[in-house]
């Protein structure tokens, strides 16, 4: 084989590329996170119920959270309402983070795992909120 | 030669596609586009296989009753020898980058010239009985059976092919039509299809040495009959040496050189040089040959023709080898010769003798080109030169394909030219250095019979010399190509007329001004030499004239 | 036929993958089975064609020389078009696989009337750049779901990807690029003439795959906007070799997953292997310097050639009579 040297070197990085995330894992098994929904807020709840069903906040807050946004700061409107006919106050500090008060277990859990940068926390403190409370 | 077409006839195309799929659309036998078959009687000459009578314009070829067993076999054969091949069949994605990069497809509008379909058509049997899908799903695949009418069209387009590898600069794997075609010739040379054009200068080659078929006294009396030339036009006797034991150079042209105008004029120029710089050099009537048919037939007849340079310089006791302007002959030399017959063990790394330069590019093979030797003298000054003998002269310079895209060989003989004549203009970019194009005549295509190939595949070049004629009033192409020299004259008679084609050489050979020489009124050519009197104030009235090239020029070629 | 052929076949697919999950809930098959049997089979086959190429031999050094060779000292070599080192040859193979050189080159050809006219054509050069690296990127953004935790460098070209931060979930522009050059170079293969005509089943069925894939993979994030966290759940089964039956997800990402897998599957047969070819590539990847240093062939053998003696002894008398010297004295 001319240069097989070569071509067995070079089909070697290929397969060794190919396994990084096979070797990178190896004995590494993990678990999907599970948002923690653990705080005083959500347990003093009598109907454990966000403002849209959790099938829908699960694939669609970021949705909500931006038309959230522009009502609030395009429109200057606070009422929401929601899918149930119930009227929730517009605001990421009063609404969301007053339940869910645990951003790392709650928000960053999903978000790190699954590498998807938010950037609600470029404007919103969460310390803050919990100030404001 | 047959009536030619006019050019508005032969021009009348368009550089489309045909109505049906190519698979459907048979190969059309066209006069004027292919060369005779090659006769049983020349072909046994070097013991070729399976010869036999048989005419590309019959219906039969009349051939050997396993010869498909033979293609195939001999398919699966250079498969394993050249990984070349297996690849270029496996990894072209018809991206069409190369479509219009050929020159035969430029000329004639056929798409079967477009370098991917030309591939196809030996692909698309590779596919049919070297891959599963192809076995699998045939024509869906892109696969077909090997049938007579599919070997009639591969022996119809890879003779149509110049194996100049413009292609290849463009595409983006590098896949190489030259190999293709290569290795169609060869499937089809182990079943005695050749044509008679390249078996008969390989047979000639073979046993006199040259594939005009010169004999050594014929040599010896056409150099005789140069040099009294040379004495009319210098005063000067020379008398170079032929087969002489123990010179320090053998020197190796294109027979061409020695056979026909106007390559016997670069051979007058060569000489001349040699003659002033007092080169101990040679040639050989046994290695009078620098150019190889071989190469158009099978990569083994190459080598067995080839084997002559290195025995001959064996045998005199030379240190190196020096040889003259030709294309293939140094795709040859540069890519092939010291694979081949080497190593050359028994010469030397050269030297210039007069320069002391050591050529460090050819310290295995042991060969130089003759423009790096003579590029190097200009560059340190050691001959006198008088470009204004060239005044007369609008020059631009042809790539040859092989020089070019098989070598690199782009500056040196350029910077000859710039040395040795006044009016050089360049042809427009996309036509020169590694995007030059082909002379349509090379790869043994410059017979007579298939003269209109030969005018269609010269055309864009020729379209590009008209572009330099029109703009600059250029009237000489210069070339360092044995090929160019027999075949540009006859296709810029008919696409650009007034345009002589002239080797590097021969304009070194008119500006050098040799040692004790007369007062030159001649160029190599013995017509006179325009406002002799006054050097200085030649290059305007020449410039001017330029356009309108002398009575009777272009009649020099044979 | 050559266009809708393949097109079928990758509707079929993509339709195969739906029905399958969405109806007969063949999860464990198109979530582990067949993503598993693909990726084995893609890499065993790439081998296999990379091994198979290189048992063929290099007779010969046979490099297509694009520049200025190396000569006199004072001649300047273009190392990179006609490279005669083997660093010169790295050079050359970056610049061919990274930049495309030898496509940039590319120039129409048109006959107008009696003349020929070349024309600037950076179109396919462009095209084809614009997917190689859109895939390019776009599978090491998908690595994110295939390590954990995901390495700094992954999230910095996702989020240079998505940093025109338009939309949400936030648009890659590898997504958009990845479509336009597939869709320009569907387009490019029916509109030009000389392509059209070229073209093979062959041909298309890559780019259909591909669109399909990336259509998929677009319609399932922007569209269904399906939960990832679930995908990663999968993805991470897969890739810590602890599959876990991904039961639950919805269909169109079992449509994507099932095209990728044809993808993979088909490559390594098919043209798609120019990606290990043009490395092997003999007229680039080998240096213009056989005449300085030998090329051995592997299989060269011995020849019949016609000797000086058998030369001398048919012309001998006439050579002797033209003055010439003879061995036989």
């Amino acid at each position: 084989m001319y240069k097989g040297g070569r071509i067995i070197l070079f089909a070697g990085l290929f397969v060794l590329l190919m396994a990084v995330p096979l070797l990178v894992n190896l004995g590494n098994a993990t678990a999907a996170p599970t948002p923690n929904v653990d705080t005083p807020a959500i347990n003093a709840l009598s109907e454990k119920q966000c403002v849209e069903s959790t099938e829908y906040m699960r694939s669609s807050h970021m949705q909500l959270l931006d038309e959230w946004r522009n009502d609030v700061v395009r429109d200057g409107a606070t009422d929401y309402k929601s899918a149930s006919g119930q009227v929730y106050e517009i605001s990421l500090d009063d609404t969301c983070l007053e339940c869910h008060s645990n951003r790392e277990e709650f928000c960053d859990s999903c978000h790190e795992y699954s590498s998807v940068e938010l950037y609600c926390w470029d404007c919103h403190d969460l310390a803050d909120a919990k100030q404001a409370n | 030669m047959a009536k030619l077409p006019n050019k508005k006839d032969l021009l009348n195309f368009e550089l489309g596609v045909g109505e049906k799929p190519w698979m459907d659309t048979p190969t059309e036998f066209k006069d004027g586009m292919y060369c005779h078959g090659a006769k049983p009687k020349t072909l046994e000459i070097v013991g070729m296989p399976n010869t036999h009578d048989w005419s590309s314009s019959d219906e039969d070829w009349n051939l050997p009753e396993n010869w498909k067993e033979i293609i195939l076999d001999g398919m699966a054969d250079r498969v394993k020898k050249y990984r070349s091949f297996r690849l270029f069949m496996d990894v072209c994605v018809r991206c069409g980058a190369c479509a219009d990069k050929c020159h035969f497809y430029m000329g004639s509008g056929d798409p079967k010239n477009m370098p991917v379909l030309r591939a196809e058509l030996l692909r698309s049997v590779y596919r049919r009985y070297f891959t599963t899908s192809g076995k699998l799903f045939g024509k869906l695949a892109g696969a077909r059976d090997l049938t007579e009418d599919v070997l009639k069209e591969w022996w119809y387009y890879f003779f149509q092919c110049t194996e100049c590898r413009r292609c290849s600069a463009f595409c983006p794997y590098g896949i190489d039509q030259a190999e293709i075609t290569i290795m169609g010739r060869e499937l089809l040379n182990l079943i005695g299809l050749n044509t008679e054009w390249i078996a008969g200068p390989v047979a000639n080659c073979y046993m006199k040495g040259n594939h005009v078929g010169l004999e050594p006294q014929t040599i010896m009396g056409n150099v005789e009959f140069l040099m009294e030339d040379l004495e009319t036009i210098t005063g000067k006797h020379i008398e170079p040496s032929f087969n002489r034991k123990g010179a320090e150079i053998l020197f190796v042209v294109p027979s061409g050189d020695l056979y026909a105008e106007p390559g016997t004029f670069t051979f007058m120029g060569y000489i001349l040089l040699f003659e002033q710089l007092g080169l101990d050099y040679t040639l050989s009537t046994y290695a009078s040959e620098g150019g190889n048919f071989g190469f158009f037939t099978s990569n083994e007849m190459a080598k067995r023709l080839n084997a002559k340079m290195y025995a001959e310089a064996e045998r005199l006791g030379v240190k190196w080898i020096l040889g003259g302007e030709c294309g293939h002959m140094w795709r040859l030399v540069n890519q092939y010769m010291d694979t081949w017959n080497g190593p050359a063990d028994f010469l030397e790394q050269p030297v210039s003798p007069i320069t002391g330069t050591v050529f460090e590019n050819a310290a295995s093979t042991k060969m130089v080109h003759i423009t790096e030797f003579t590029a190097d003298l200009l560059y340190h000054n050691k001959v006198k030169l008088d470009p204004s003998r060239n005044d007369h002269l609008v020059v631009t310079y042809h790539d040859s394909c092989n020089t070019s895209r098989a070598m690199g060989l782009l500056e040196e003989p350029r910077f000859i030219l710039s040395k040795v004549c006044n009016n050089f203009h360049e042809m427009p970019d996309e036509t020169i250095r590694e995007k030059t194009l082909c002379c349509g005549s090379g790869a043994g295509l410059n017979a007579g019979e298939n003269m209109e190939l030969r005018l269609r595949g010269g055309y864009p070049r020729a379209d590009a010399v008209r572009s330099v004629k029109e703009r600059f009033g250029v009237n000489t192409l210069a070339n360092i190509c044995a090929l160019d020299r027999a075949s540009f004259p006859a296709l810029m008679d008919y696409w650009v007329p007034g345009t002589r084609v002239m080797g590097v050489h021969e304009l070194v050979g008119n500006a050098l001004v040799l040692d004790g020489e007369c007062e030159r009124t001649l160029d190599l050519r013995l017509e006179e030499l325009p406002n002799r009197k006054k050097p200085a104030e030649a290059a305007p009235d020449a410039a001017e004239g330029a356009g309108e090239p002398a009575a009777g020029e272009g009649g020099s070629h044979v | 036929m050559k266009i809708g052929i393949p097109l079928l076949i990758v509707v079929l697919l993509a339709a195969f993958a739906w029905v399958g999950t969405a109806y007969l809930q063949w999860y464990t098959l198109f979530g582990i089975i067949i993503p598993y049997a693909a990726f084995t089979l893609f890499v065993m086959g790439f081998v296999i064609r990379l091994i198979k190429w290189g048992t063929s031999a290099v007779p010969f050094r046979i490099p297509t020389t694009c520049g200025q060779q190396k000569s006199l000292p004072w001649i300047k070599q273009n190392k990179l078009e006609n490279p005669s080192s083997f660093g010169g040859v790295v050079g050359r193979m970056l610049l061919e696989v990274l930049c495309f050189r030898s496509l940039f080159r590319n120039a129409k050809t048109d006959k107008v009337d009696d003349k020929l006219a070349f024309g600037s054509a950076k179109w396919l050069w462009l095209g084809a750049l614009v997917f190689h690296w859109s895939m390019l990127i776009i599978v090491f953004r998908h690595l994110r779901l295939f390590l954990e935790p995901v390495p700094a460098f992954i999230q910095g070209i996702e989020g240079l990807d998505s940093i025109l931060q338009v939309g949400l979930p936030l648009l890659y522009i590898t997504d958009v690029l990845i479509v336009g050059a597939l869709t320009f170079l569907f387009i490019r293969r029916v509109v030009i003439p000389q392509v059209r005509y070229i073209s093979l089943p062959a041909d298309f069925m890559p780019l259909f795959l591909l669109l399909g894939v990336a259509i998929s993979g677009i319609v399932m994030r922007y569209g269904f906007r399906i939960d990832i966290v679930d995908v990663k759940e999968l993805t991470m089964g897969l890739a810590t070799l602890n599959p876990v039956a991904p039961e639950g997800i919805a269909p169109i990402l079992f449509v994507h997953l099932f095209l990728v897998s044809a993808l993979l599957v088909y490559f390594p047969w098919s043209k798609l292997m120019h990606a290990g070819g043009i490395i092997l590539s003999p007229t680039r990847n080998l240096a213009n310097n056989n005449r300085a240093k030998r090329h051995v062939n592997p299989w060269n053998y011995p020849v019949d050639v016609h000797t000086y003696a058998e030369y001398e002894a048919e012309f001998g008398e006439k050579m002797k009579k033209v003055g010439l010297p003879l061995d036989a004295e």
